[in-house]
Order: C-alpha cells, then structure tokens, then sequence
C-alpha cells in the first residue's frame, strides 16, 4: 500500500514537471467573472501575433472570480502576470501590497482600461413598468434588483452611476443624491453579494421588475438567456465603468514575461483588441470601431468617475467604507 | 421497518399519524432531493444531446475531471491510511491526549470548510507564516495542485477513522491478542484478523470519502486561484460557468458529479444489499 503511494506521488511529480516544462512562455490573467468569452478570443489572437513576430508560442491562462476575491488571491500569492478586474481599487489593493506600482494607472493610455462599459437596466419583455429613466426606478411598486456595494465591486459603479444621476438633476446636491439613494435602496428585494448572484436572482428566479446591471454583463446575459425574454433600456444619464488592467510587476519581473506581459496589455489597444473588445460587449476606446458598433451601444450622456469623485480610493473612502455613506443610509436595518 | 410491523396491531389514530410521517418524509425527499437532481439532469439536456457533449468535451472541463479524480486518488488513500491508523490508535491503546486526538478527527466536520481553506492561505499565501520561505524556494502550495490536495485531505480526515473507532471499540481486542499469542507477526495479525473484521466499514470509510473528496466546493475554491486548466476541480468549474450564464455546461458538469454521487450510493447500496448481515454483525453502532 505504502510503495503504490509512493509510486504514485512520484508519478504525479513527473506529470506536472512534464507539463511545466512543454511550455515556451505562458501568461496567467487574473480576470473577473464575465470576461471568458472575451480573453478566450484576445487570448487566441495575440498568441497568433506573438507567434508571427517572435516565433515564440504563448500559452494565456484565466483565472475568473468575483473581482475582489480575485485581487485578494493575489495578494495571496496567484502568480498573475496580469490583472483584468472590474475596478481600479482592487487593483490598488494589490499595489499597496508593493506588487505592482502605485501610478499603475498612468502606465497605459485611457486610465489603464481598454475598453468601457456602462450602467444600463435590463428589464422584463415589453417593459411592463415603463423604465425609462433613474427616476422610474423609485416609483412605488417598482421593484430594483442590484448586488450589495459594500461585498461586490459591479454594484459600487451601479451606486456611483445612481449617485451621479441624481447629483446631476436641477438643484442635485450629495443632499438630494443621498436621498434618491436611500430611496432606491428601499425598492431593492433582495441585496445578493454579487453581480452573477443579482442576475440570477432577476433571470433565474424572476425577482424584481429592474435589475441595474453593466451593459456588457446585460448583453452577454441577453444573448445567452435568448433574446425573447428581456430588454435592455439604456438611462439618459449613466456613468462609465472602467474595468482596468495592469502587468503585475513583481510577478513579470520574477517570471521574466515582463515583456510579453506588456505586449499583451498593449493588444487591447490595438484596433484587433479593440474590435474583440467590442463584440463582447465592451465599448471600444478607439472611435473607428466604436463608429462601427455603435449601433450595439446606444449613446447616452455619460460622466466618469472622475468627474464627479476623484480616484476609487476617495470614492471608496466616501462611501463604501464602514460608517461610509452607504452605511448611513441604514440597508437592510 | 420494526416501527412499520408494529404499527398493524395499534390503533388507528396511532396508524395515521404513521401514514402522515411517512408521507411527510416522502414528499420531503422528493421536494429537497429528487427534484434537485432532477433538474441537474433536465437543465444539462436543456438543448439536446449534442451541446451537453460539447460542454463536457471542452478542454477545460476535461482538465477538471482528470483534476478532481486526481485530487481524490492522492487524498482518499492518505486518508484511508490515516483513518485506520487513528482509530487503531484511538481503540487500542491508552496514551494521553487520547481524548484530543478523538476530537481533533472531528475538527474538519465542525469547522466550515471555507475557513479550513482560509487557514491554509494564512499559512503558505504569500502573506502567510512560511509564503516568504516558499516563494524563495520555488515550491507553490497555494494556488496550485498541493493546496487543492491538502485542503481535500482536510475536509475529508474525519470519514475513514469515525467509521472505524465505534466498530473498533466494540468488536475489543480478544481476536487480535489470541493471533499474536498463536505467533502471528504484527502485519500478519492486521492482514488476517484486524482488516477482514473492518473491511466493510473501511469500505463504506473510502465511499463516503471519496464522495465528499470530489464534491468539495469551500475549502478548495479559497485555495484554488481559479486558473482555468490548472487549478479548477469540477465543483469550481461548475459554479465558473454558472457565472458566465453558460448554464448547459455547468449543469453538463454537475450531471457528472451528481453521476458519481450516485454510482458512490448504488456501491454502498449494493454492499449493504450483499452482505448486510455481515455489516450488521459487525457495526452494532452503525449505519
């Protein structure tokens, strides 16, 4: 019994050294839930272009997981060699832990983030309620499903772009913006810890008139659950919602893949990046292929967070953080 | 099925609360079981016969096969090893701490699975205690096959030894002294007495073991890191695709380890079935 085990330790050894070593250069992105079908076709294309011009085969492996929960593994030690999350201040968590840079988001064009998206609703065939706008959300009898800011990183942008329309109405102060705020949160059933948990409970269990959602994450939703059963109503006003991307310094530096690490951050600018970017939902930065796709994304008056809040970590210090302004609206008590 | 018999001589309000019961129970199990499994099944061949395949021919959900048995066949035999030596320890012999090591067998039962992932992390994470010393080495626990494998052994530690310890404890030490008294070497003894009279516990052990070795989602997604092809057990790989909205093929996925559930209970069914008066005689404590 003891030498099978022992054969079969040994065995396994060599498996995995085999494995490793089969390999001419290999990338691991760490990404967030919903971008398989994305980084699987970016993952294919820039492996053909890394081929072409170094002859060098490149193997990109995914790590998929809600966004903070990604960033905390790591922090952990998950050897990523790039991060694909869902917002900047996750990947300023990994940076506090000296992985990468601070300026991190300097290093590339746009905020570091490729490709945007924004915050639409999905809701019911035929629109029973008649959504059109932020304002239509806090009617009594209307129900909102959305993931609870403080677990999930999708439902802070949700809260922010909430935030902002109400800030940007005549008269809109943080006054009138707390308020609409804690108004909306009293529509909301059920508060599920992410944004796959608040799609499902809209979809799958049919709660809610209105789920607040990422348009990419809505498209995606729409396509896989077919077409028939809901719609997409895009709000007059919105916020863009900036997933970013980085090369993990430290971890590139000790792989020694800084450079393919680069090139492939870089591939998501590129118009080939950008056009893979867009079929998966994603709003493309460059304005040729958004022309191109703009019947896909409707326009709509959008601000950015920026614009209205600074960086994630004043953003988050203002409203997520406990005793923040989330907090103070009394959820759930 | 004694309380059955009986109830044809009672009376009849005693008879209809029996009826109830069973009723009851039977709805119960249908509503929280069957009906589950059932959907796994009808949501895995939602869209025929041809896109379950697909789901479950992708390379990445083969990975996660070979992952989860590989995980299973590194984990089950340490456990089985570990269990028999437990519970010969525990039912044998007098030492102290005795009482401990009982209670430490049953720490993983208690403990939620995703805090004994976490503890892991804390250990070997790059922030953990000995992260530093592993890292300068090269050696990956964490977010790599070893930590799938310790974090398996962990939650599954208990199963072998607790179906050992009571059938131990009651079957006494006689048989084993009159082999060595008779001259029968250490081994020998455990080949030829010990193991015959725990072989069916020790194999309804490894069932439930194995059982439990290929299912676990906590403590295995916390130490995972997720990487598709890599470090994805067939649990994780579900509740990925259930996340994607690719809801064919997590059921394709759950259908097989509900399939493997299965198979686990029609073999301990099966044993039950065979030699049940044997298990009987044996486990006057047991299942």
């Amino acid at each position: 019994m003891k030498k099978s085990i022992l054969v079969l330790l040994a065995a396994i050894g060599v498996l995995l050294t085999a494995a490793v070593a089969a390999k001419d250069v290999s990338l691991l992105n760490v990404s967030y839930d919903p971008t398989r079908e994305l980084y699987r076709q970016i993952n294919t294309a820039f492996a053909a272009q890394w081929k072409a011009q170094h002859g060098d085969s490149v193997t990109i492996q995914m790590s998929h997981g809600g966004s903070g929960k990604q960033a905390r593994s790591v922090v952990d030690g998950l050897p990523a060699d790039v991060v694909t999350l869902a917002l900047a201040y996750d990947i300023d968590a990994i940076a506090d832990r000296g992985l990468l840079a601070k300026d991190w988001q300097k290093k590339l064009p746009n905020n570091a983030t490729p490709y945007t998206s924004t915050i639409v609703f999905l809701v019911r065939k035929g629109n029973p309620k008649g959504i059109k706008d932020w304002g239509d959300l806090v009617r009594a009898g209307v129900q909102v499903v959305t993931p609870n800011p403080k677990s999930s990183g999708g439902a802070r942008w949700n809260f922010l772009a909430a935030w902002g329309y109400a800030l940007k109405q005549p008269g809109g102060s943080d006054a009138t913006a707390k308020a609409y705020v804690k108004e909306l949160f009293k529509h909301v059933p059920v508060l599920d810890t992410g944004a796959r948990g608040a799609t499902n409970t809209f979809v799958q269990r049919g709660i809610g008139d209105v789920l607040i959602a990422w348009e990419n994450e809505a498209l995606l939703a729409q396509r896989q659950l077919g077409n028939n059963a809901f719609e997409i109503v895009v709000p007059s006003i919105t916020i863009v919602a900036e997933p970013p991307v980085a090369v993990v310094d430290s971890n590139v530096d000790k792989h020694g893949t800084r450079a393919v690490a680069q090139a492939y951050v870089e591939f998501l600018y590129s118009p080939q990046g950008q056009e893979i970017a867009a079929k998966n939902f994603y709003r493309p930065r460059s304005p040729e292929l958004a022309a191109r796709y703009a019947s896909q994304f409707p326009a709509t008056h959008t601000f950015t967070l920026s614009d209205l809040f600074g960086d994630w970590r004043q953003a988050q210090a203002k409203f997520f953080n406990d005793g923040g302004i989330f907090d103070q609206l009394g959820v759930g008590s | 099925m004694s309380a059955v018999m009986r109830s044809r001589t009672v009376a009849w309000p005693r008879r209809l609360v029996h009826v109830v019961l069973i009723a009851l129970a039977l709805v119960f199990l249908v509503l929280f079981l069957l009906l589950p499994l059932a959907t796994v099944f009808v949501e895995a061949f939602r869209q025929g016969v041809a896109p379950y395949l697909e789901a479950i021919k992708q390379p990445e959900a083969l990975s996660a096969i070979k992952l989860t048995l590989l995980v299973a066949v590194i984990a089950v035999p340490l456990n089985l090893v570990f269990g028999v030596a437990a519970a010969w320890a525990i039912t044998r012999f007098e030492f102290p701490g005795k009482a401990l090591l009982g209670a430490f067998i049953d720490l993983p039962f208690s403990v939620s699975p995703v805090v004994s992932g976490l503890v892991y992390v804390l250990l070997f994470g790059a922030q953990g205690w000995f992260g530093p010393w592993l890292d300068d080495h090269g050696i990956k626990i964490i977010f790599a096959v070893p930590g799938l494998v310790l974090a398996t052994i962990f939650v599954t530690l208990p199963f072998v030894a607790r179906e050992l310890i009571p059938l131990m404890q009651a079957q006494g030490s006689e048989e084993e002294e009159a082999a060595r008294v008779l001259g029968a070497s250490g081994w020998q003894m455990f080949f030829r007495v010990t193991l015959p009279n725990i072989r069916w516990a020790l194999l309804y052990g490894v069932l439930l073991c194995n059982a439990r070795a290929m299912g676990e989602f906590g403590a295995v997604s916390v130490v995972s890191g997720h990487i598709r092809g890599l470090t994805t057990t067939m649990p994780l790989e579900v509740e990925m695709r259930y996340n994607e909205y690719e809801y064919v093929g997590a059921f394709a996925i759950a259908s097989l380890l509900a399939l493997l559930a299965l198979l686990t209970l029609a073999l301990k069914s099966l044993l039950e079935w065979r030699y049940g008066d044997e298990i009987a005689a044996h486990a006057p404590g047991g299942h």
